[in-house]
């Protein structure tokens, strides 16, 4: 059972931490993504479990064991760099086969592993090259190559396609995706790439300055972010958030650029409190008559081919621009008159409020 | 527009080249080409005439007993010298590329012995190891040794080759641990969640890395012994007991400056001169080998 948990895991760089006391707990055989901005720790806590640095509070098991005074050969694991870190002067199967060797694995054996690593990720035919005869994708296979073979319980993944380009990096997400269902070897992918932290994972955990704002599947983060930083981070374009008011019977939010929502279900318990409301750019429809909605006026219009997006200014009339934007996507091609107004219309179950203070959603 | 400065056939960039050109001139192409003529010539012992005899002064170098025995000597006296500088710089950089608080004092420290001029560095040593006075040959009589290398010419070599050492550990130091540094980290880790110890990562990772820098080091180490450390034997043996320490360079000055045959003595720096050119040409070959990161 290769379990992972972490129990108020903290790091710190003298008088800074950069992890403030992570729990987890990764099950055997899940795929976790943790995503978040640059230097919110991500790498940090991934190379804490692989034992690349030291641990400053806390606990990390693997396997039931804890590991925290275990070196990172001892815990069994394997990871995958960004860089790959091949080792540049010996040969692919080399590579591969270098920590099999150091475990004094029968020679047969080392042979039989490293060939049926290879064959799952084609990369038969490059196994007497040197790294440096290989292309981008063919380093980061071997790459992988070299974490396969070792039959981990655990594989840790640092970025490992952001220096890949588009396209090969979408063939190589869905190759990562299968080899870890067909394996299915506990995983923990870093990444700050939107659509990775969507697609791949079981769960997703969203770090930001060292804390785990949240942590679920990428449907629930999607449809229910817990905080604003999360409503923010997840989604692309990312979500609108606009600052606005509960009336005084909770019933409706008041803009302060003009304009009310009106909520179908009230929230008395928060009457007259300052909210964060949140509409993803998706959801928002152009309104037909005057219901509920609010007004804007378009600054730039993106026709992306399947989408279009809208980039436009909260405000109603001339005198009362403000210069909140608010992003609205359109699926297919629609054209706009640019600095123009309109009016948008969403549905109530599409709406996500969080309390302007805290940044706690609302339900 | 861009300006283009022209200096046109102005005398400026010879002016600025000169300073350059004049020291070349006149302290290593004037006095090479003394040398060569000089090889080519015997004079007699009172400098009043001399004789072109061709490659006389050669033929008699290569049926020398003593010539060939020096040669010989500093064959085992430069590569003891390289062997040691360059192990002894290697343990020292790779302790110091896994130290992280003070490195910048520990590495200061280990760079200073090659500010040391060589006769200062000789001096040292000889203070250290006077068979009357000194704190080591006293350290070693406690434990029942008796040293005296004025007397003992393999403990004079072991003084000459260890204090040539000493100064040279520095410049390897330098040059190994830029090369450590330049190894990525995430190599380094890759190979530790692979298993290897710190032992096995040096031999099987960083080893084999920075062998372009070892062999740069190598041919730089042989040139240093070979020609640089005439000061350090002056000061420490004069080329003694019984010529045990005389190597190629110090043979040089004896047997021109006090043996006074300048025919003889010139030739042999014409076979050193070779000798440092090869040398050189083996180097600049091999440096432009570099070892890619992947
Ligand atoms: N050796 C160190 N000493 C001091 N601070 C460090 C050290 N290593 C990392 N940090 C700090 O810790 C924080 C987290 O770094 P980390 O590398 O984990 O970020 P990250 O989330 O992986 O970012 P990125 O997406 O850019 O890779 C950063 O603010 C960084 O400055
Ligand atoms: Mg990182």
């Amino acid at each position: 059972m290769a379990q992972v948990l972490l129990s108020n895991v903290r790091k710190s760089y003298g008088d800074v931490e950069v992890i403030k006391g992570v729990d987890w707990q990764i099950n055997d055989g899940e795929f976790v993504v943790i995503v978040g901005p640059s230097g919110c720790g991500k790498s940090t806590l991934l190379r804490m479990i692989a034992g690349l640095e030291t641990i400053s509070g806390g606990e990390i098991s693997i396997k039931g064991t804890v590991v925290n005074k275990l070196e990172p050969s001892e815990r069994d694991i394997a990871m995958v760099f960004q860089n790959y870190a091949l080792y540049p002067h010996m040969s692919v199967y080399q590579n591969m086969a270098y920590g099999l060797k150091i475990k004094k694995i029968p020679k047969e054996e080392i042979e039989e592993r490293v060939q049926k690593a290879a064959e799952i990720l084609e990369i038969e035919d490059y196994l007497e090259r040197s790294p440096r005869q290989l292309s981008g994708g063919q380093r980061q296979r071997v790459a992988m190559g070299r974490a396969i073979v070792r039959q981990p319980a655990v594989f840790l993944f640092d970025e490992p396609l952001s220096n890949l380009d588009a396209k090969l990096r979408v063939q190589m997400r869905l190759e990562i995706k299968k080899l870890q269902e067909n394996l299915g070897i506990t995983s923990v992918y870093v990444t700050h790439d939107q659509v990775e932290a969507m697609t791949l994972g079981h769960r997703l955990a969203v770090l930001n300055e060292g804390v785990v704002e949240q942590l679920g599947t990428p449907i629930e983060i999607y449809e229910k972010p817990q905080t604003v930083f999360v409503a923010g981070f997840i989604g692309s374009p990312s979500m609108n958030l606009i600052n606005g008011k509960l009336d005084d019977e909770g019933n409706s939010i008041v803009l302060p650029e003009g304009g009310t929502v009106k909520l179908s279900k009230g929230k008395k318990q928060y009457k007259g409190q300052e909210i964060t409301l949140g509409i993803r750019p998706e959801h928002v429809t152009l309104a037909k008559g005057k219901e509920n909605g609010i007004e804007v006026k378009i600054s730039v219009v993106e026709q992306l081919g399947a989408d279009t997006l809208v980039h436009c200014t909260l405000g109603k009339g001339e005198t009362k621009i403000s210069d909140t934007g608010f992003v609205v996507r359109l699926s297919g091609i629609k054209t706009f008159e640019e600095g123009s107004f309109m009016s948008l219309n969403f549905a109530d179950k599409h709406l996500h409020m969080f309390d302007a203070k805290t940044g706690k959603r609302i339900e | 527009m861009l300006k283009r400065v022209h200096f046109g056939t102005s005398v400026l960039p010879y002016l600025l080249l000169a300073p350059q050109i004049i020291v070349t001139l006149v302290f290593f192409i004037w006095p090479a080409s003394q040398a060569l003529y000089q090889s080519l010539l015997i004079e007699d012992a009172f400098g009043l005439s001399s004789e072109f005899v061709w490659f006389e002064n050669f033929e008699n170098l290569v049926s020398d007993k003593t010539y060939l025995n020096s040669f010989q000597r500093t064959a085992m006296f430069s590569f003891s010298v390289a062997f040691i500088a360059m192990s002894t710089a290697l343990v020292l950089a790779s302790m110091a590329d896994r130290v992280i608080k003070g490195a910048l004092t520990y590495r200061t420290l280990l760079i200073w012995p090659y500010a040391v001029a060589p006769v200062i560095a000789g001096a040292l040593w000889v203070f250290m190891f006077d068979p009357t006075l000194g704190i080591f040959v006293y350290a070693l009589k406690a434990i029942g040794y008796e040293w005296n290398h004025k007397l003992n010419g393999n403990e004079a070599m072991f003084l000459v080759v260890v204090a040539s050492a000493w100064k040279q550990v520095a410049y390897n130091f330098l040059f190994f641990i830029a090369a450590m540094q330049s190894i990525p980290k995430s190599l380094i880790e890759a190979a530790a969640i692979d298993g290897a110890g710190p032992v096995k990562r040096f031999f099987s990772i960083i080893f084999p890395l920075i062998t372009p820098t070892t062999f740069f080091l190598l041919v730089v180490n042989v040139v240093y012994a070979f020609f640089d450390t005439f000061g350090v034997v002056h000061a420490i043996t004069q080329g003694g007991p019984a010529k045990a320490t005389e190597i190629l360079v110090y043979k040089v000055f004896y047997d021109g400056f006090v043996g006074l045959d300048l025919g003889g003595s010139a030739a042999q720096s014409v076979i050193l001169m070779a000798i440092v050119i090869v040398l050189t040409v083996i180097q600049f070959r091999y440096i432009e080998k570099k070892v890619e990161y992947t």
